[in-house]
């Protein structure tokens, strides 16, 4: 049996709100004790002060295995994770091929046996992802699938999603669809507004994502199904899942990091590596997204990791494939939205661990007796400037290049083994 | 050196001695002196009285006029691109314009100073098919003396996978000096000119802008209203929605004083036009009204994905430009269109057609002189960046 102790740390845990200096015990891969009055055993990190919490849970990750090793590899990813604080993450189907039977998800689930952090596979829910033909949802679930997806695309047809929904159920099995109206957004390269038809650039208006974030709280009323309503973008959309919400539904709903962290004035001169899916919109929705988070509306901030290398963004904007790096990024971009007075440090913390962990039905996520050693150490005021180069990600295309960025993983903690040291 | 001056002193002698050959006032003399050129309706007269002095003098003797210089205000002309009117200050605007202008000259655009763009290559790099554009950019580099060759891509190398930037730089190989460029996406001449060594051009990019398109239709306003352009009202109708031509306008217009207005449907309207310092108007009756001049555009049908409007025939019936919608428009109201036209989609034969309302001949005589004018400005502005930095 091994000990490992983290002493001198500021403990949080967002699951119960615990908020205390004191020390960590981790026996083996668990959490055998934690306080102020526990002393401190074998293997001794020294936390300095810093905070001590819950290992990040990031439910929307995008790899190239199979298929485009060339963007990423789970390996690679997996580090970038470690290094960004991240000690579990869920990839998305959207693979060659689509992650969309039993022996792709044990695929996964084998390459990922030798990463430093867990890695989880979702489930597409439609065969190639055509938004029409059913997987086999059950026999994915038995084999490890822990949530259901239909990657960037969205289920278009509602017969179709009431289906999913409703044969789901059963499994109580989590169904993620975009909130994307298929038709309003055809072609659209960002986000309709005075400034992309002044870059002569084709836009979606919010309502295509508000009516299909209404259309999804619709079906799963009626179906009893899990939702997630995946990366909402706007306050429109918030607006519908503030509304189901108070009438008690159980949906939840998700943000990526990018839409907290940027707006669509960061597209600039056509900078393609702020083109992202869904588009950067106005600072009046970044804001309310923040607050949506604060408030609790909001249940799960994601990486959207999406790597893609040079290649694919040195285009013309409309021709530019869409997405940004983010293991690294998700830690580092919420922190600076806390330092800026924006963002609660608890509720950043429970979106991106308890929320996530309860929703995937994962063990994870919190600081209790019993509970799985993943956390990490972070210095919550670390200045430091985005350099993409120096991330690990094969891929370096992120809209954050050479921002200047407040607060910074220092460790990470994975079943109770160190797998990452920002001092090494 | 002058040739005003040198006919003026080396033939005859002088001011006063050439005033008394030529049978005219000292003061005359002494214009064309201090101009540098000597108007053409006097040359056979100069020509003829040369030769009492024994000096035969040809046509060509009156040539090269030496173009202004690129500055004005003060302000020398800096810029290495054109790539948006948002580029531009009022100042570059001015100097555009003027260089512009002198060009229009009929005499001075065809005999011009060949030694502005001698020894430069300008490439036209062509991603969407056009003739006109093409065509004016080919002979204003042409006149002005560059080596010009034209290249069609959107029949080449990109259907074999090349990206824009492989493009870019096998162009580059090439040192060219000007590339002009016209592609089907926002923003590609932007990105294109951070990877080449050499001034770009926007020749069109997808719906954003067609900065030459606005300065060729600022210099026939000002033709057509002695100069003045502030406090003019000006209509810009029809599709503005995937109008490039109207993005550049508004900018250009704006900035020069006039008063611009958006007539057109809602569905061709872009989002939030209403920010961009313009009136907008839904129908031709109020939209036009008190308008100076009437800017008809193209109706895009190759550029829309679904249905924008229900009809071409009700299109027209609502839009199209004939006399009565024009007479909504203050009189003597003139009309503009940046072509090529669709008759009877949105201006009738008999508009485009009439010489004393219709601009639209001007317009595409006016293209080669004010391409020559920007080509030229930017010319100077690469020597004398090229010059600071040896």
């Amino acid at each position: 049996m091994s000990t490992l102790s983290i002493k001198n740390a500021r403990i949080i845990d967002p699951a119960s709100g615990y908020d205390d200096f004191g020390t960590v015990l981790i026996e083996d891969d668990r959490i055998s004790a934690f306080g102020p009055h526990i002393d401190a055993e074998g293997d001794i990190i020294d936390a300095e002060g810093h905070i001590c919490a819950p290992g990040l849970i990031d439910m929307r990750v995008s790899t190239g295995e199979p298929g485009r090793e060339n963007r990423e590899t789970i390996a690679t990813a997996a580090q970038a994770a470690a290094a960004g604080g991240i000690t579990s993450f869920v990839i998305m189907p959207e693979t060659d091929p689509v992650i969309d039977d039993m022996s792709l998800v044990d695929f996964i689930t084998r390459r990922a046996e030798t990463a430093p952090v867990n890695v989880y596979a979702a489930g597409a829910l439609t065969k190639g992802l055509d938004g029409q033909t059913l997987t086999e949802i059950g026999l994915m679930s038995q084999a490890g699938a822990i949530m259901f997806s239909n990657g960037k695309s969205p289920i278009a047809e509602a017969q179709t999603m009431r289906r999913l929904l409703s044969y789901s159920a059963s499994f109580n099995a989590l169904i993620a669809n975009r909130a994307i109206e298929p038709s309003l957004s055809k072609g659209a390269v960002a986000h309709e507004s005075d400034l992309s038809s002044r870059l002569g650039l084709t836009g979606a208006p919010s309502a295509a994502e508000r009516i299909m974030a209404e259309r999804d709280v619709a079906l799963a009323e009626l179906t009893g199904g899990r939702l997630l309503i995946d990366m909402i973008s706007s306050s429109e959309a918030l607006d519908v899942v503030r509304r189901a919400k108070s009438r008690d539904l159980e949906i939840a709903c998700s943000v990526s990091i990018n839409h907290l962290a940027l707006n669509e004035v960061d597209i600039g001169d056509y900078r393609t590596f702020a083109k992202l899916d869904p588009p950067l919109r106005e600072e009046s929705d970044r804001l309310a997204l923040l607050a949506g988070i604060n408030d609790g509306t909001i249940d799960v901030i994601v990486s959207n990791h999406d790597p893609r290398p040079a290649g694919e963004k040195r285009l013309p904007y409309a021709e530019a494939t869409t997405g940004a790096v983010g293991l690294e990024i998700l830690l580092a971009a919420g922190l600076s939205q806390v330092a800026d007075g924006r963002l609660d440090l608890m509720a950043f913390m429970a979106a991106v661990t308890s929320n996530p962990a309860a929703l995937l039905g994962l063990e994870s996520g919190r600081i209790a007796e019993g509970a799985p050693a993943d956390l990490i150490i972070f210095n919550p005021n670390a200045p430091w400037v985005c350099d993409s180069d120096s991330l690990l990600s094969r891929s370096k295309n992120t809209p954050l290049d050479g921002r200047r960025m407040t607060g910074r993983n220092l460790k990470t903690i994975c079943q109770g083994r160190l797998v990452f040291d920002s001092s090494h | 050196m002058s040739y005003s001056k040198s006919i003026i002193d080396d033939i005859f002698g002088g001011i006063r001695p050439a005033a008394r050959a030529l049978e005219k006032a000292a003061t005359t003399i002494q214009g064309w002196y201090d101009a540098g050129t000597i108007p053409q309706k006097h040359w056979n007269d100069v020509i003829e009285t040369a030769k009492e002095f024994d000096h035969h003098l040809t046509p060509d003797d009156f040539f090269p006029v030496k173009p202004p210089q690129a500055s004005s205000f003060g302000y020398p002309f800096e810029k290495l691109h054109c790539l948006s009117i948002d580029d531009f200050h009022r100042p570059d605007i001015e100097t555009l314009l003027s260089l512009g202008e002198h060009y229009l000259d009929l005499n001075v655009q065809k005999n011009p100073d060949r030694s502005v763009l001698k020894g430069k290559t300008l490439i036209n790099v062509f991603f969407e098919n056009s003739t006109r554009t093409e065509k004016s950019f080919e002979l204003a580099g042409k006149r002005l003396g560059a080596d010009v060759i034209s290249m069609q891509i959107a029949s080449s190398s990109v259907k074999k996978g090349e990206t824009l930037l492989d493009t870019a730089a096998t162009l580059n190989a090439m040192n060219p000096d000007l590339l002009v460029v016209r592609h089907g996406s926002s923003g590609a001449p932007a990105l294109l000119s951070q990877k080449v060594s050499c001034s770009v051009v926007n020749a069109g990019d997808g719906m954003h802008e067609h900065p030459t398109q606005a300065l060729l239709d600022a210099l026939t306003l000002r033709q057509a209203f002695d100069g003045q352009i502030d406090g003019l009202r000006i209509a810009i109708c029809g599709d503005i929605l995937h109008s490039r031509v109207a993005r550049s306008n508004v900018k250009l217009l704006n900035m020069l004083g006039a008063e611009v207005r958006l007539v057109g449907p809602p569905t061709l309207l872009p989002t939030d036009a209403d920010r961009w310092g313009v009136d907008i108007f839904h129908d031709m009756k109020t939209g036009l009204k008190g308008c100076d001049v009437v800017m008809m555009l193209r109706l895009q049908l190759e550029r829309m994905s679904g249905a924008f409007v229900p009809s071409k025939r009700e299109y027209f019936h609502f839009h199209g430009l004939d006399r009565s919608k024009l007479g909504y428009a203050k009189d003597g109201a003139l009309v503009m269109h940046p072509g090529p036209m669709n008759r009877g989609v949105e201006i009738s034969s008999d508009i485009a057609d009439d010489p004393d309302i219709s601009l639209i001949t001007q317009q595409v005589e006016t293209g080669v002189a004010m391409r020559m004018g920007i080509l030229h400005a930017l010319s100077e502005a690469q020597d004398r960046a090229k010059g600071a930095s040896r």
